[in-house]
């Protein structure tokens, strides 16, 4: 059967969802928080370079690096999350497979997150 | 799912080449996108060859003299011919903009022109913009007030007409949409930047009181939020009008009242 609804009511859709406001202004907020946490990770890797295990170890497991590091992972990972859905939100059409993705893509953020969280974590806490 | 094939009539095949008629002084040759949806065939590049000493500056000058003298079924839309009404908008050498103000002088080569990009084609060089209309209807494009209606006309100040430069002289003729990669993609839900830029020449206006109706209707992750400033729109103006502009101003509004 052809679809026989007027162009208005395609148009229309579902209606607005009302939201997505915040989903734009916390990528921007991350964006911004990512600008010196990235540049403090470049920064400690470029003066670590070629340290052996025990010195890194110990920068790490230093209480202040570690919740340098924390941010970072936080802010980094929440940033990765909201642009990888809006990616998939773009290119996926087919509705089951738009929602598999979307579902996969928090999956993999929190447990990569989580992972780096409890390694940081593992050196401050062995301090 | 993934789509592998391509959606029928994507091949364009090569068309027919019309000699050119009589002596010619200075020729040009035009390569125009054909497609008849009354024979089975697919979509075909036809090759014209006019004297442009005996023919207007514009593009749109030489396909009215294709049509008149050459092949009269070529199918395009036109009206005013001074850049006002829209309807020649088609893609130009690559770019989407109106054949009355795009000059042939203005092309190196050859000319080829095609529909506007990813639209249905009805034939040849007419796009189908049934859904742009149709959402530019969604936004409801007229002044709203509650406040009776004042004796005389809705007062506004030289100020506030003056945030409506740059967004009233928008003719609509969807170059900048057709040429936004996001609207390519989702254009049955995200507005596109001639419908955004048109629900911001209403939300900038002084005089309307439905503003906080209008960002609700539309702040939605697709209506507006598809928008990745990638600025096409900005770029194929024919007018000379940033969309792009005009839909930042929108995600403004929205985070002033949220953030």
């Amino acid at each position: 059967m052809s679809d026989m609804r007027t162009p208005l009511s395609r148009a229309r859709g579902l209606g607005s969802a009302k939201k997505g406001t915040h989903h734009f202004w916390m990528q921007r907020v991350t964006a911004l928080a990512n600008i010196p946490l990235t540049l403090f990770l470049v920064g400690a890797l470029v003066v670590h370079a070629g340290a052996d295990y025990a010195t890194m170890t110990a920068f790490l497991g230093n209480p202040l690096v570690g919740v340098v590091m924390l941010l970072l992972i936080v802010s980094a990972i929440y940033h990765m999350r909201l642009g990888l859905q809006v990616v998939i939100e773009d290119y996926i059409h087919g509705e089951a497979s738009k929602l598999l993705a979307l579902i996969a893509n928090n999956f993999f953020a929190l447990t990569i997150g989580v992972a780096c969280c409890v390694a940081v974590l593992k050196l401050v806490t062995a301090q | 799912m993934v789509e592998i094939a391509l959606p029928a009539n994507s091949k364009i095949n090569k068309g027919i080449s019309h000699a050119p008629k009589g002596e010619i002084a200075k020729a040009r040759t035009l390569k125009i996108y054909r497609w008849n949806p009354d024979d089975a065939e697919n979509p075909r590049i036809d090759t014209y060859t006019i004297d442009e000493d005996d023919c207007g500056p514009m593009v749109l000058d030489a396909l009215l003299k294709v049509k008149n003298e050459i092949d009269s079924t070529l199918t395009f839309r036109r009206s005013c011919r001074e850049g006002i009404c829209g309807s020649c908008a088609m893609n130009i050498d690559g770019q989407n903009t109106l054949a009355c103000t795009k000059g042939m002088d203005e092309v190196k080569g050859d000319i080829t022109i095609y529909p506007l990009p990813h639209m249905p084609v009805i034939k040849d060089l007419v796009p189908d913009l049934t859904t742009l209309y149709a959402q530019y209807e969604s936004i409801e494009p007229w002044l709203k007030t509650d406040t009776p209606k004042p004796q005389a006309e809705w007062k506004q100040s030289r100020e506030d007409r003056e945030k409506l430069d740059g967004l009233y002289e928008c003719i609509l003729c969807a170059c900048c949409s057709t040429s936004c990669p996001s609207y390519w993609w989702n254009s049955d839900k995200y507005l596109g930047p001639a419908v955004l830029l048109q629900a911001y020449r209403w939300l900038a206006d002084s005089r309307d009181e439905a503003t906080g109706d209008r960002l609700d209707d539309l702040e939605d992750p697709f209506r507006v939020y598809r928008c990745h400033t990638i600025m096409n729109c900005a770029k194929a103006c024919p007018k000379g009008l940033s969309p792009a502009k005009a839909i930042s101003e929108i995600k403004k509004l929205m985070v002033a009242r949220e953030v």
